[in-house]
C-alpha cells in the first residue's frame, strides 16, 4: 500500500509544522522521517496516521485520499515513542484491544494474540501489566497491538527513542528483520541519521517543515543536496565554500600546493575510530577521522604541525542551505565519555 | 546521547528527617497526640453509648427514629453522590481538558463547599429554594432539600478527586486506541473511564462519608421534622431532648459508617495503584500486593457477553 503526501501545510499557532511537504512512499518500502526536532517529521507521521488534520494538501494510501478520513477508519498502525500502553489492561488485553473492537470472537482473538506474542518475542507475558514490563517489552508490545488488526501501513513516531542505546540497537535490527517477514508498508520517524540508515531503505530528509531531500542512505551520503542534508546524515567540516567529510581528509607530514597547515589540538581514541582535531592557520577548527593504524603511520602528537588534504570536498553554491547543524564543529568533544589519549606510541 | 542505564547506587531516601521521630520518644509524641485529640474522643463515645448495657445500646441504635435518620441520610448520601460522581466528573473533564473564558475562576469556585461554613450554605440556599425563592422554587423542608444540601457540600470530593487523574492521563493511549479503531465513546468507555475510576471511587467514597455526617448544611435548610431528620440532625435533636445516650448510641453507628467508607477509600487506592507499581518497587517505597480479585479481566468478560 503506497502512501503519498501532496502538498501538504499544518500549522500550531505561529508555528509552521509542515510548509509544502509532498512524499511518495512507495508500497513495501521502509521508509525514514529523518530530522531535527522541530521539523515536522512527527507532525507529518500523525498527519498520515489522521491524528492530526492537515490545513492544506492531502494523504493518499493505496490510491485512495484519505485526508478526511478519522483516524479510526484508515487502517493504520501506529506506534509511540513512550509506547501509550493500556496500563489498566494486560498485555494480551492491550494486543487483543483493536480485535474486540472489531468484535472477533473470543478464541480467534486468543489464538491471534498469542501468535503476535511470539513473533514479537513476548510469549508467556500475557498476563502481565505493561508495569511489569521493561521499556523494550513494552515497544514490542504496543508494535504487536499495532500489527494485530493487520494494518496497511505501520507508522511509528521515535519507537526507540525512550530506550536505552543497547536495546535501541536490538530492536532496529528486530524491525528490519520483521518488515522483511511482514512486507507492510512502513514508515518511522527519528532524529538519528544512523538508525535511520541503519533500518530504512529510503529516507526523507525533513527540516524546519519542509522536505530537503529523499533517497536511499547511501544517495543522501553520497549526493547531498545541500549544506543541511550533508550535515545531518554525516559528520562534516567546513573549509571556506567547501564541505569535506572527516574521512575524506588525507594527513600527511609534508606540504604540496593542495595541502593545508594545521595542529593537532586533540586526539580521541573511539576505540578502532581515531578522531583528530586541528586547528588551522585562519582559525577554522576541522576533525579527521582515522584509523588507529594510520595514527601509529603517522605518529601524530598534541601540539604537532601537520598537513591536511582534502580528498573529496563539496560544495553548494547557489543553494540557501537552512541552518547546517554545527557544521565544521568537532561534535563527538561534548559526549563526555570520550577517553582522551596522548598519542605516546 | 548514550544513556547510562547502568545501575546507579541507591541513595538514602530524600526528605525531612525530624530528629528524633522515628525513635520512642517521637513515636510516644505521636501516639500521645493522636490519643488525645482522636482516641479518647472516639473511647468517650463508644463508653457513652454503652454506659446503660448492650441492650440498652442496642434499643437506642435502632429504634424506630433513629432507623427512620439511618434510611434518609443513607439513600440521600447515595443519590447525592450518583449525581455528583457524574457531574463531579464532567466538571473535572471540563477544567482539564477544556479552555473556556473563567476556567480558572470555576476551578477555584469548585472549592468554596471546603471553605464556606456550612451553615452560611443553609442560608443560601434557603434564601434561593425557600419560601422567599427568587425562582417561585421552595424545597425548603423537604427531602429533595436533604439531597440539594448535599449535593452542594460534596461536589469538590469528587472534581478534585478526578481531576489529577485526567491531568496525567496519558493522551496518546486515546490515539493509539483510536488508531485501533475505537470510536470516541468506545475509547472513554474502556481506556478514560477505566483509569478515571480508582480517583472516582475514592472520590465518591470521601463524599459519600462526608454526607453521611453533615449537620450544618441541611439543619436550616432541611429542618428537624421527623421526615427530614438526617442522623447527625436526629442527634442534636436527641441531645436536645436529653436523651445522651440514644444520641451517643446513633453516634456510634455513623463513627463506624465512616471507618467503614475510609477503609473502602484504601481499597480503592490500592486498586488504583495496582498497574502503577513499577519493578522493584520495594526499596524505600510502599509495596502494594496485587489484589486477588483481578478487576479488569471480570470486566472484559462482561463485555463479551
Amino acid at each position: 500500500m503506497g502512501i503519498s503526501v501532496e502538498g501538504a501545510v499544518k500549522s500550531f499557532g505561529d508555528f509552521q509544522a509542515l510548509d509544502d511537504v509532498s512524499v511518495e512512499v512507495p508500497d513495501g518500502s521502509l521508509t525514514a522521517l529523518l530530522g531535527p526536532s522541530g521539523s515536522g517529521k512527527s507532525t507529518l507521521l500523525r498527519a498520515i496516521a489522521g491524528l492530526e488534520t492537515l490545513d492544506a494538501g492531502r494523504v493518499t494510501i493505496d490510491g485512495e485520499d484519505v485526508s478526511t478520513k478519522p483516524t479510526q477508519k484508515r487502517e493504520v498502525g501506529f506506534v509511540f515513542q513512550h509506547y501509550a500502553a493500556f496500563k489498566h489492561m494486560t498485555v494480551f488485553e492491550n494486543v487483543g484491544f483493536g480485535l474486540k473492537i472489531r468484535k472477533w470472537d473470543k478464541a480467534k482473538i486468543a489464538d491471534r494474540v498469542h501468535e503476535l506474542l511470539n513473533l514479537v518475542q513476548l510469549p508467556g507475558l500475557a498476563d502481565r501489566y505493561p508495569s511489569q514490563l521493561s521499556g523494550g517489552q513494552r515497544q514490542r508490545m504496543a508494535l504487536a497491538r499495532a500489527l494485530a488488526v493487520q494494518p496497511q501501513v505501520l507508522l511509528l513516531d521515535e519507537p526507540f527513542g525512550a530506550l536505552d542505546a543497547r536495546v535501541r540497537k536490538d530492536l532496529r535490527a528486530w524491525l528490519r528483520n520483521l518488515h522483511e517477514e511482514m512486507n507492510v508498508t512502513t514508515i518511522f520517524v527519528t532524529h538519528d541519521q544512523e538508525e535511520a540508515m541503519d533500518v530504512a531503505g529510503q529516507l526523507v530528509v525533513m527540516n524546519q517543515g519542509r522536505v530537503e531531500q529523499s533517497g536511499s542512505a547511501e544517495d543522501l551520503y553520497e549526493h547531498p543536496a545541500n549544506e543541511f542534508v550533508m550535515s545531518f546524515v554525516g559528520e562534516v567540516n567546513r573549509l571556506g565554500e567547501d564541505f569535506v567529510r572527516p574521512h575524506d581528509i588525507e594527513v600527511v607530514l609534508e606540504a604540496d600546493d593542495r595541502t593545508e597547515e594545521g595542529v593537532v589540538k586533540r586526539i580521541v581514541a573511539l576505540g578502532f575510530e581515531i578522531r583528530v582535531e586541528f586547528v588551522l592557520g585562519d582559525g577554522t577548527d576541522v576533525w579527521v577521522q582515522l584509523t588507529r593504524n594510520e595514527l601509529q603511520r603517522l605518529e601524530l602528537r598534541e601540539g604537532q604541525i601537520a598537513f591536511l588534504r582534502p580528498v573529496q570536498a563539496k560544495s553548494f553554491n547557489g543553494s540557501t542551505p537552512s541552518d547546517p547543524p554545527g557544521a565544521s564543529t568537532p561534535q563527538g568533544s561534548d559526549d563526555g565519555g570520550d577517553a582522551e589519549v596522548s598519542a605516546a606510541v | 546521547m548514550e544513556a547510562h542505564a547502568q545501575s546507579r547506587p541507591v541513595a538514602p531516601r530524600a526528605g525531612l528527617h525530624l530528629p528524633g521521630v522515628g525513635t520512642g520518644l517521637g513515636r510516644g509524641t505521636v501516639v500521645l497526640y493522636l490519643s488525645i485529640i482522636v482516641l479518647l474522643p472516639l473511647a468517650a463515645l463508644a463508653s457513652k453509648s454503652f454506659e446503660d448495657g448492650l441492650g440498652s445500646f442496642w434499643a437506642q441504635a435502632t429504634s424506630p427514629p433513629a432507623v427512620r435518620a439511618y434510611e434518609l441520610t443513607v439513600i440521600c448520601s447515595l443519590i447525592v453522590v450518583v449525581i455528583n460522581g457524574f457531574f463531579g466528573t464532567i466538571i473535572a473533564w471540563l477544567l482539564v481538558r477544556d479552555s473556556f473564558p473563567g476556567k480558572s475562576a470555576v476551578n477555584a469556585v469548585i472549592d468554596l463547599p471546603f471553605a464556606l461554613p456550612t451553615i452560611v450554605a443553609s442560608l443560601v440556599l434557603i434564601e434561593l429554594y425557600g419560601a422567599h425563592s427568587p425562582f417561585g422554587i421552595d424545597i425548603a423542608l423537604t427531602r429533595v432539600a436533604v439531597v440539594v444540601a448535599l449535593l452542594f457540600v460534596t461536589l469538590p470530593f469528587v472534581v478534585r478527586a478526578v481531576q489529577p487523574l485526567l491531568i496525567e492521563m496519558d493522551r496518546e493511549m486515546e490515539e493509539a486506541a483510536a488508531s485501533l479503531g475505537a470510536g470516541g465513546f468506545t475509547i472513554f468507555r474502556r481506556i478514560i473511564f477505566p483509569n478515571l475510576l480508582p480517583g472516582l471511587a475514592a472520590g465518591v467514597a470521601l463524599a459519600f462519608a462526608r454526607a453521611v455526617g453533615e449537620y450544618g448544611s441541611v439543619l436550616l435548610f432541611a429542618g428537624t421534622l421527623p421526615n427530614t431528620q438526617v442522623s447527625s440532625v436526629f442527634i442534636s435533636t436527641q441531645i436536645e431532648s436529653g436523651n445522651e445516650n440514644g444520641a451517643a448510641a446513633v453516634s456510634v453507628v455513623l463513627l463506624f459508617t465512616a471507618l467503614a467508607m475510609l477503609g473502602l477509600i484504601r481499597l480503592f487506592q490500592r486498586w488504583g495503584s495496582k498497574h502503577e507499581r513499577s519493578q522493584g518497587a520495594g526499596a524505600g517505597g510502599l509495596t502494594v500486593m496485587p489484589m486477588s480479585g483481578n478487576f479488569t479481566e471480570k470486566e472484559a468478560d462482561d463485555e463479551n457477553r
